[in-house]
């Protein structure tokens, strides 16, 4: 059965809430989606049912906590493909994800000479880490090209991956073009120069269906706020012999085995790597996040936002908008990034507010893909399981409001 | 909430000063010149500044940004030409403290400047209204120095 969003939307109690007077068009959920009321429901289901302590109580109660945050840990490796539980770290987020990779991973096997091979399209999250770590360590980042549609240059790649290539960072989903970039193809050559890649899927999990072992990734990170779940919550898959030989990020309780005055020898992975007490409740809030999407079924969400996105894309196109990104949708996803010569972004995002619609306008956390546009800023809407033709004709409405005042 | 219109926003004044910049482009030769921008949202400012004793004799700016910004610039360059700098960073500050809503300002004094009121009412906004004003506090420190 296909999917229905104006059933979908029953379920999101934030569309009972109006934004100036009119119905809420919600077209940023690439920056942060809404919520479920599945979500809500289980999370305030563990406060006041089973909150406790986690992998820590021998008492029923601290039991039921671990029983219902290991639970999530594997709704959260299903989803992704993982085989094993032991290779699904929780963290605050992609960026924690990111950075517990560089700090761990990195510092060990990083050092002067070596390169970072990143893309022209990476979020801030996959970007600044890596400038850190490589200034830290005397390495060099590169950064494999896009072409004029927004599309990684792949036939480059044999320049980019070298011997000395000791990480690539690329995202599976593009934040600012919608662009869905070929993580296999990169993956296979970078393995063939040894070296190891790092998928931030933060923009992709929420709308696509992907494996882990397909994709051949050796890590990878999403959030759960960007696909229904709360804030504070993520996760780092990383493969287990890496894991397993990977040093501690932080250090604190619970990532511990023994520990005397001077030194201490680590837990088991994941544990290693989840020092202190984690974000109980919102890694079971991802876990029914997890359970949500699995419902609707990836494959239903992923043509549901294609439909949309390709609908939007013809009548963004028909206010004389410039569109960033490939236009195929079947290379894009649901995120689309445009400017009216007429309008600045920002000028537009609050005009267009006034009429109950949400856009993003700025740079997106990529400034030097705004660079490469050529561009200070563009506006982005970004389209979810909850979104209608209707919202979309709102949109179109409003920003042809918005070109009558600067007329 | 209170409804805010968007005509206390984009007052007349202030899409005239969009549409039709008044002193964009850059003065040669100059004493300062400073870019600034505001870094979430990519609004840019570079402002030019020459001297005569203690009178910014000549103002200029480039940049590229939202009405705003471009227009809070552009009015700004308008009443600071030719006045003292010390009273340009007094009238800069009280344009800051009007954007806090501290002060309501004085309309005699200010003149077509109290038309940025309206951006009192949109938060998110008044960096951009701002942009301007604090990179001519910068500028004039600067130019006190040399």
């Amino acid at each position: 059965m296909s999917l229905n969003p104006e059933v979908i939307r029953k379920d999101f109690p934030i569309f009972e809430t109006q934004a100036h007077g009119k119905r809420l068009v919600y077209l940023d959920s690439a920056a942060t989606s809404q919520k479920p009321r599945q979500v809500v429901d289980r999370i305030v289901h563990f406060y006041e049912t089973e909150n406790a302590n986690v992998h820590r109580g021998v008492y029923e109660l601290g039991e039921k906590a671990t029983a219902a945050y290991e639970e999530a840990r594997r709704a959260c490796a299903r989803f992704i493909g993982a085989k094993s539980t032991r290779s699904i770290v929780f963290t605050r987020g992609t960026t924690e994800a990111i950075n517990l990779v560089r700090f761990s991973w990195g510092r060990a096997n990083v050092g002067e000479g070596d390169e970072i091979l990143l893309t022209e399209m990476e979020h801030h999250s996959n970007l600044i880490p890596w400038q850190l770590l490589a200034q830290e360590k005397g390495a060099t980042l590169r950064h494999l090209p896009i072409d004029d549609e927004g599309k990684l240059r792949v036939d480059l790649l044999g320049d980019y991956i070298t011997d000395k290539t000791k990480l690539v960072g690329m995202n599976l989903m593009s934040n600012v073009l919608g662009t869905i970039n070929p993580v296999r193809q990169v993956a296979d050559a970078a393995h063939s120069a040894g070296a190891v890649i790092l998928v931030d899927a933060a923009q992709a999990a929420p709308h696509l269906s992907f494996d882990v072992n397909e994709l051949d990734a050796d890590f990878l990170g999403y959030s759960a706020h960007k696909m229904c779940g709360p804030t504070g919550a993520g996760v780092l898959y990383g493969r287990e012999n890496l894991l397993d030989e990977m040093p501690p990020f932080h250090g604190g309780g619970e990532m511990i085995r023994e520990v005397w005055a001077d030194r201490a020898t680590w837990n088991e992975i994941p544990y290693k790597f989840e020092a202190g007490t984690p974000n109980i409740a919102q890694a079971v809030g991802m876990g029914a996040a997890v359970k949500y999407l699995e419902a609707l079924g990836m494959e239903e969400v992923r043509k549901h936002e294609m439909e949309l996105t390709g609908y939007a894309i013809e009548r963004i196109a028909s206010t004389g908008a410039t569109i960033y990104g490939p236009k195929d949708v079947s290379e894009r996803g649901g995120v689309v990034s445009f400017n009216l010569d007429e309008v600045h972004p920002h000028d537009m995002a609050t005009i267009v507010d006034q009429e109950g619609v949400c856009i993003r306008a700025g740079h997106h956390c990529a400034q030097p893909l705004m660079r490469r546009l050529d561009v200070p800023a563009t506006a982005r809407a970004s389209f979810y399981i909850y979104n209608t033709q209707e919202d979309v004709d709102v949109l179109i409405d409003a920003l042809e409001k918005s070109k009558g005042w600067f007329a | 909430m209170v409804r805010v219109s968007l005509e206390e926003l984009y007052k007349e004044v202030i899409l005239d000063h969009y549409r039709a910049p008044r002193n964009k482009g850059r003065v040669d030769p100059h004493d300062v010149a400073l870019e600034r921008n505001n870094p979430l949202c990519g609004d840019e400012i570079e402002l030019f500044l020459k001297f005569d004793g203690g009178n910014v004799e000549g103002i200029g700016f480039e940049g590229k940004g939202c009405s705003i910004s471009q227009a809070s610039a552009s009015m700004m360059t308008e009443k600071v030409k030719g006045m003292d700098a010390k009273e340009a960073a007094a009238l800069a500050e009280t344009i800051k403290a009007m954007m806090a809503g501290q002060t309501e300002g004085d309309p005699d004094e200010l003149e077509d400047l109290v038309s940025l009121k309206g951006v009192v009412k949109y938060p998110v906004r008044i960096k951009c209204a701002l942009l301007g004003w604090n990179t001519l506090l910068e500028a004039l420190e600067d130019g006190a120095r040399t």
